[in-house]
């Protein structure tokens, strides 16, 4: 049964449809949010039961593999996360409800497709579906907090998305150009040897990196995340700063395997990349008082430290990336929670919003304190061994300067984390106890549940790096 | 593994770490803020008795680390669960869960807000600490030092006084800005060795290239030395102090500047001996003006917790005298005054907090002329500043003895540089006293109460120690004599003959 490898996608484009249907009638949110939770649970345990499968379907356009199937379930899982405490989606609109949920599940079956797609065309198809669907989700946000905001975030992201998008199609050409041929593993082929130390072809394929750069916000690539992470709605910002990111590194990790041989030159662009990401990032966020403003440019510099994995081009490396990245979403998802939470109508949260959180839910303020330290990179949390692992293989690799470079931005990216957790902490509620925040059930457990997962992630990382070498291995 | 001794039976070491951790997780399901403290004191209290097996169970006639314990963790990058301790953090552990019990009890009345997040940060720092003194894996070891900044900087952010927000960021920048490069460092150890390991004891002894040393021995030291806090990257130190409530500076001076020195023990000396020779100089030099720079700022301040916080940075300078000498005499007493400067200055923190609670200042000029009020406290207060000051009789007396004796034994000059530091002890310690005991009895003082059983519980100890170390410090000492003749040993082996004859 090859129709089974399909199953996941299959199911959320049922489930898709099916959002479609209550698109048509009017006042349908809270149905149509129960239909898109059953919908990401249902395809996050399919992906779970073909994981470990492979085969190829549609006339090897589309692959399925341990690779594929990890980075779809994980896709799934965040999105479902992000559905589950965004509760009634606060943010949007109450009639374009159906629409958000709709856009959102589309967007996630985009990058599940992406993932697997095998074949240039297909993939271009698979991101396009993803990207357009995220653009329209960025301005659906309600006029009475968006402040209109989100008009320019989502001129602004059109516009640079689509910017993106030329230039890998531009990348595109060059590597059909050369070989002939529209599938990866053709590609990879005829790039092999002489063809490969050819500038065409590294240009071809560092152009289409730069997609895929943009997605995962590398510097220069970034320049869409501080105002659509400000203006789009906090749900939508949820979702945007941490699923495509998934997609992105799976991308990034295949294509730079192409690159290997002619490691040396790919290397010092993306370490150039990775420095200039951090410093960026770290020293934009120190000065922000927006909390999904500072996400967004703390999320640039996690960008960086992303690559510094990309570039040892060893197995090891890109198991450690795809950590790293697991990692972040965890703990971009906690913090997000929290925001989510805290805003009560759907506005922003400023820095001075978190106030006193530990009284008004000492849960959440707990969730943000374990975020903000894990994204800072203090151990026993995940975003320490993480930050340890790629420090360790880019030096192995013979990258000093820019590891005590990297190694200086944690330092630097410290204060801003903190800044959030004296905000949570320190400082007493300015409403009194008028200001205490209603977390329901389901957020609860999803608050534990993360807090758990980032901390066993980050005190028994062998497992789940056994699983993200093993998926690798599975595309090498 | 030649190098360690296995645990058989309990693996005590595990529990001592581990005990406090489960407690911190029991803490946080007690229903009111009494049964937080008790229950802290009791898993402080039953982890001080554990850890007294580690004392009757220790052989001090072996260098090797002891009641072992190696599991493997990470296996992809050679990370593993080690634990051992020599004669040198044998020392530490003890002083460490030995005093938990009291900054439990200090903090008794002291902390009334958010009392079951306290305990819970206390038992976690006692996770950490003692972690920190066994861990024999680099990483292991890291995670621990960086972890600890978490619950340190809850207690000084959330129970802290008026600048607490400035203090705790300060002290949460310093600390961690100078331990990003020990990241590197480690990594760069693990590389330059085959296989790659980060077992400490593996690092040891190594022939590393003289400039590789250097590189290394610069990042160990700029987290060490901020973490001691040596004499220019001391500023973290008097703010941390003055604002973190009586159990965080008790803890923050008896435990935590401990480890910078442990550090330079641990890592510089064995790991990188020949550019600890080619710095050494420098070092000297930097703690001796730490002593007298300690000295002259204590001389100055009106306000005891700062006072006692710059006293700490004078008497941390004669513990990096001592080790960085490179003798016998210089090391063994630089590790006895670790322990004298936890036991006396833990206890000075504990008596100024006492003073806090009664007149809710910490300014001597408010707390003169209390001796008329508090004779018991005063007496104690009398004991533990004179063992401040190394009075003869004293434990720091016996400390601070064998570091200048070492001293002296090294280089007369920077010896004899470091003897007004002595006598400047004495001058603002006998300044505080005079003035707390029988400076202006017309001051308006409301009544105070004079020390009740909990207090004069939780001081007792702490005067028992000053007299044990100062009248018989055999025992300690017995403990380590054969650590330190092997950190010498390794020292010296590494950096060649030619050294023999300028390491007495």
């Amino acid at each position: 049964m090859k129709i089974m490898l399909f199953a996941p996608e299959l199911f959320l484009l049922l489930g898709c449809l099916m959002l479609f249907l209550f698109t048509m009638c009017e006042e349908q949110g809270g149905k149509a949010r129960g239909a898109a939770v059953a919908t990401g649970i249902g395809t996050v345990l399919l992906c779970a039961s073909t994981f470990g499968k492979s085969g190829h379907l549609f006339m090897g356009a589309y692959a399925v593999d341990t690779y594929s199937q990890l980075f779809k379930f994980l896709i799934a899982a965040s999105t479902t996360v992000v559905l589950m405490f965004c509760g009634p989606m606060k943010g949007v609109e109450d009639e374009l409800r159906p629409e958000y949920y709709l856009f959102l599940m589309l967007s996630a079956l985009g990058l599940m497709m992406l993932i697997s797609s095998a074949e240039l065309i297909s993939l271009f198809v698979a991101l396009e579906l993803s990207s357009f669907s995220l653009y329209l989700l960025v301005p659906m946000r309600a006029r009475r907090t968006g402040d209109r905001r989100q008009m320019e975030a989502a001129v602004k992201y059109i516009l640079f998305g689509v910017m993106a998008t030329g230039v890998m199609l531009f990348g595109m050409s060059y590597l059909f150009g050369l070989t002939g041929t529209t599938f990866l593993a053709g590609i990879v082929a005829g790039l092999s040897g002489e063809t490969l130390a050819q500038p065409a072809a590294i240009a071809g394929i560092a152009l289409v990196l730069g997609g895929f750069l943009f997605k995962l916000a590398v510097f220069p690539f970034h320049f869409w995340v501080p105002d659509v992470y400000e203006g789009a709605a906090n749900e939508t910002t949820a979702f945007i700063a941490s699923v495509p990111k998934l997609g992105a590194v799976a991308m990034l990790v295949k294509f730079v395997m192409v690159l290997a041989p002619e490691g040396e030159i790919v290397a010092r662009m993306l370490a150039a990349l990775a420095v200039c990401s951090m410093f960026y990032g770290n020293l934009c966020a120190l000065v922000q008082k927006d909390v999904k403003r500072m996400l967004g440019f703390s999320g640039i510099a996690h960008a960086g430290f992303v690559v510094l994995g990309l570039l040892t081009f060893e197995k090891l490396g890109y198991a450690t990336s795809m950590y790293y990245i697991i990692g972040y979403v965890l703990m971009n998802l906690a913090c997000f929670l929290v925001i989510t939470q805290v805003s009560t109508r759907g506005e922003n949260v400023a820095v001075s919003d978190l106030n006193g959180l530990y009284k008004r839910s000492p849960i959440l303020a707990f969730t943000l304190a374990v975020g903000m330290f894990a994204l800072a990179g203090i151990p026993p949390f995940v975003g320490f061994m993480g930050k340890f692992m790629l420090l360790a293989g880019a030096l192995k690799a013979g990258h000093l300067t820019l590891v005590v470079l990297a190694a200086i931005n944690t330092a630097i990216a410290i204060y801003y984390y903190l800044s959030v957790v004296k905000a949570a902490y320190c400082t007493p509620p300015d409403g009194g106890d008028s200001a205490a925040v209603d977390v329901d059930f389901t957020t609860r457990a999803l608050s534990v549940v993360l807090i758990v997962a980032i901390i066993v992630m980050g005190v028994l990382p062998d497992s789940v790096l056994e699983i993200t070498g093993a998926a690798v291995q599975a595309i090498l | 593994m030649d190098f360690l001794i296995m645990n058989h039976g309990l693996p005590l070491l595990s529990v001592l770490i581990f005990l406090p951790l489960a407690g911190a997780l029991i803490t946080m399901l007690m229903p009111s803020d009494g049964s937080c403290r008790v229950w802290a004191l009791i898993v402080t209290t039953v982890n001080a008795f554990i850890s007294m097996s580690l004392w009757s169970g220790f052989d001090p006639a072996t260098a090797k680390y002891q009641f072992g314990e190696h599991v493997p963790w990470i296996p992809a990058w050679n990370i593993n669960y080690t634990l051992g301790i020599d004669g040198i953090s044998l020392l530490l552990i003890l002083m460490t869960t030995l005093i938990m019990p009291f900054c439990v009890l200090a903090s008794w009345r002291y902390i009334e807000k958010r009392v079951k997040a306290f305990m819970v940060c206390m038992l976690v720092m006692e996770t950490s600490m003692i972690g920190v003194f066994a861990a024999l894996d680099f990483v292991l070891f890291y995670i621990l030092w960086e972890a600890m900044l978490i619950p340190m900087y809850m207690l000084i952010a959330i129970w802290g006084g008026p600048r607490k927000v400035y203090a705790s960021i300060k002290f949460f920048l310093y600390t961690l800005a100078g331990s990003v490069l020990l990241l590197v460092a480690i990594i760069a150890l693990y590389l330059a060795n085959e296989p790659h390991t980060f077992s400490i004891p593996m690092l040891m002894g190594q022939q590393y290239s003289s400039t590789f040393q250097l590189l290394v021995f610069l990042a160990f030291f700029l987290a060490f030395a901020i973490k001691v806090p040596m004499f220019p990257f001391h500023t973290w130190l008097p703010a941390a102090h003055v604002e973190a409530p009586t159990a965080g500076s008790v803890i923050l001076a008896s435990i935590l500047l401990k480890m910078g020195t442990y550090g330079f023990l641990r890592f510089c000396l064995p790991i990188t001996p020949q550019a600890t020779l080619t710095l050494m100089p420098y070092i000297l030099w930097l703690s001796v003006a730490g002593i007298l720079y300690g000295g002259f700022t204590a001389l100055a301040q009106k306000d005891m917790k700062k006072l006692i916080a710059y006293s700490s940075v004078g008497h941390m300078g004669f513990v990096t005298l001592g080790i960085f000498v490179l003798n016998t005499r210089g090391i063994e007493g630089a590790i006895l005054q670790m322990i004298n400067h936890g036991i006396t200055t833990g206890a000075l923190f504990l008596c100024v907090g006492m003073i806090y609670e009664r007149t809710h200042s910490r300014e001597l000029a408010v707390a003169t002329g209390i001796g008329k009020h508090m004779p018991v406290f005063v007496t104690y207060l009398a004991f533990f500043s004179l063992s401040s000051l190394a009075f003869p009789g004293t434990n720091s007396f016996v400390g601070e003895f064998l570091v200048l004796a070492g001293a002296f034994t090294h280089n007369k000059i920077v010896a004899g540089a470091a003897i007004p530091g002595a006598i400047l002890a004495a001058a603002y310690m006998l300044r505080m006293l005079q003035k707390i005991i029988w400076g202006g009895v017309d001051n308006p003082k409301h009544n105070l109460v004079d020390l009740n059983t909990r207090e004069i519980v939780t001081l007792a100890p702490f005067l028992g120690f000053v007299f044990w170390v100062g009248l018989g410090p055999e025992p300690f000492m017995n403990v380590m004599h054969v650590s330190v003749a092997h950190l010498l040993d390794q020292v010296n082996a590494a950096v060649g003959g030619g050294a023999v004859a300028l390491l007495p």
